[in-house]
């Protein structure tokens, strides 16, 4: 694939390189190059991403009177994040912590079944030709540029003739769903499972599920982690499908539970109080995923470019 | 099913009844594990939008209840000012913020890649921190940043003695939402771009170097034909974003009102028109025609990169 454009480049070479400075440095030497100028400036563009997080991180320290009149980046006169977790955590009878189990719960069944189904779907498309594929992965394919919209509205009205909204299946059923994971999954079973293995084992007599089971499921699991974690996070940070869906608040994700609570915040008055408490709540709810993507570095890393490197 | 099976394994019949016991046998398993995903996708995908193609063919009336309406939903949307604008909106967000987004991936997937960063690890880590932040969580803190009597936007221009700009303002609420959004997104495009530029394998640098090569030479002639599969998924996945755009501007919506309006994109004018005007045939025929848009441009982009592909 990049072969093509360097042979081109090689033959156009003699105009533009005369002037080049590459064959002076040595290949070995390639990892020794640093450069200060570089460094300053990627060290200051994670500047812009950090600040925020690192407002949110102080700002769950203040009490409401020291958030509107301290500097944003700077600690309050005085240290309340305890305070604020205890009203965080008691604000309408502890509803937060049924919010974030809430979210616990949407996002790991919905991630752990979409990865199967995924993973099932994704290793047939790539490993066996059958009547009818095709037809499948261009379906796959489509779907994925199908916008939620166009798609939620009538999930709900479906729902709730079934009598199923405001319940936690509106949520986790239609997470099921990962066009984009089985893309994913046939990308990636079509590189990590060899097809002389799946021959050797058809050789030696294991039918097509065995071989499935004990083989290729060893092969993909890289792949899976993958899809899980890509599902996890887009079930984390779902808000648009249970807003339509939920109404009863035990049942709310920490998303539409902050959201809530923060437009109650703004809407003035005496709600105002509200505001560190909303703000100490951000900060609760992004420190799992957090974590977990400080833990999964490995899998991350490698895993988000399956789609991109293939494409 | 099996009938191109015979067709194909000739020699003898021995060996064709066998592979086609084989091959029988795959695809039944093939069909066994793909059927799962068919189920789940066909109930919970093309039965909805299936249903939503047919509500939005429907009025509701105040006198008669549900009547067939053929196509007037969609002509009375194609007359629309609040889609059109909203499409407007989301087409000048996606023209202004994709390129911006993406050229500082690029930029920062090329620096990290060259090695030549100190602490690069770590800076990958920390650029792709705000993907793990939920848009909720993200506009509910830029939200705040960008408030003009505490925000620290507002005191960071103070402290260097400026007037602060009201970003919350009718005119500049799309840009800040864009910054919301490349704030979200930079990082994960550049984890992408990263990773495809690390599949290219070294000697292939070592080579261009032999061959004369500059750094900026071996980044445009190496490096950018490499990244080309990685940013056709990323600007697939801009597109898509873009045209749907709802999480940012419906939380927004509650710090400033006036600068946003319940049609600020069509994906909230879709919202907005089923849940709080209870006008779901509408609203389905809006959500339909944002899907054809979002397709056709999806394509056309995609057509357009493929065919430089082919001329490189």
């Amino acid at each position: 694939m990049t072969a093509p454009p360097l042979s081109k480049e090689a033959a156009r070479a003699p105009v533009h390189t005369t002037r080049a400075v590459g064959r002076r440095r040595r290949p070995v030497e390639r990892d020794k190059r640093r450069s200060n100028v570089l460094t300053v400036i990627i060290w200051l563009t994670v500047i812009y991403f950090i600040v925020p997080l690192l407002w949110l991180v102080i700002s769950s320290t203040k009490d409401n009177a020291n958030l509107f009149t301290s500097f944003g980046l700077s600690f309050g006169d005085s240290f309340e994040l305890f305070d604020n977790l205890g009203s965080l955590f008691t604000f309408q009878d502890g509803i937060f912590s049924r919010w974030l189990i809430n979210t616990a719960v949407y996002a790991v069944v919905g991630s752990v079944g979409a990865a199967a189904l995924s993973t099932m779907a994704g290793y047939a498309l790539a490993k066996y030709r059958f009547p009818g594929s095709r037809a499948v992965f261009n379906i796959v394919l489509g779907s994925i540029m199908v916008p939620l919209t166009a798609l939620a509205l009538p999930t709900y009205l479906l729902f709730a003739a079934s009598g199923l909204t405001d319940t936690v299946w509106a949520v986790i059923l239609p997470s099921l769903v990962s066009p984009f994971g089985v893309y994913l999954m046939r990308v990636y079973a079509a590189d990590a499972v060899d097809d002389s293995i799946l021959e050797a084992a058809r050789i030696d007599g294991a039918s097509e599920f065995r071989i499935f089971r004990t083989i290729s499921l060893k092969l993909l699991t890289p792949g899976i982690v993958t899809v899980v974690l890509f599902q996890l996070v887009a079930t984390w940070n779902n808000y648009f499908l249970p807003l339509i869906m939920l109404n009863s608040p035990r049942l709310f994700p920490v998303t539409v539970g902050l959201a809530q609570w923060q437009s109650a915040a703004s809407a003035g008055g005496g709600a105002q109080v509200l505001f560190s408490t909303v703000i100490t709540g951000a900060f609760v709810s992004i420190l799992p995923l957090m974590i977990a993507f400080l833990f999964l570095q490995r899998y991350w890393q490698s895993g988000l470019a399956t789609g991109g490197v293939k494409g | 099913m099996t009938a191109e099976a015979p067709r194909r394994m000739a020699p003898s019949a021995l060996t064709a009844r066998r592979r086609r016991g084989i091959h029988a046998g795959q695809t039944r398993t093939a069909w066994l594990l793909t059927l799962p995903f068919l189920l789940v996708f066909a109930a919970f995908f093309t039965v909805p939008l299936v249903y939503s193609a047919y509500l939005s063919l429907f009025t509701s009336q105040l006198v008669g209840g549900e009547v067939f309406s053929g196509l007037d939903n969609y002509t009375r949307a194609l007359h629309d000012p609040n889609f059109w604008d909203g499409l407007r909106r989301v087409a000048l967000f996606l023209c202004v913020q994709m390129p911006i987004m993406l050229a500082a991936s690029v930029f920062i997937a090329l620096a990290l890649d060259s090695r030549r960063v100190r602490g690069s690890k770590v800076v990958r880590m920390l650029i792709f921190v705000p993907y793990a932040v939920p848009s909720v969580v993200a506009t509910l803190m830029w939200g705040y940043l960008y408030g003009k009597d505490f925000g620290l936007v507002t005191q960071l221009f103070h402290a260097v003695g400026l007037d602060a700009p009201n970003l919350l303002a009718p005119g500049k609420i799309l840009g800040s939402t864009m910054n919301i959004v490349c704030w979200e997104f930079i990082g994960y495009n550049m984890i992408v771009l990263y990773a495809a530029l690390r599949s290219v394998p070294d000697d292939l640098y070592e080579a261009a170097e032999i061959d004369g090569a500059g750094q900026w030479r071996i980044a445009w002639s190496i490096k950018l034909p490499a990244l080309r599969p990685a940013l056709l998924l990323t600007i697939i996945f801009s597109i898509i974003g873009s045209f749907q755009l709802f999480n940012e501007p419906n939380l927004l919506f509650n710090i400033a009102p006036n600068a946003i309006g319940s049609d600020f994109t069509p994906n909230l004018y879709a919202y907005n028109l089923a849940f709080r005007n209870q006008e779901n045939n509408y609203a389905a025929a809006i959500a339909f025609l944002l899907g054809f848009v979002i397709m056709i441009v999806s394509f056309v982009v995609q057509g357009i990169i493929n065919r430089k592909e082919r001329r490189a």
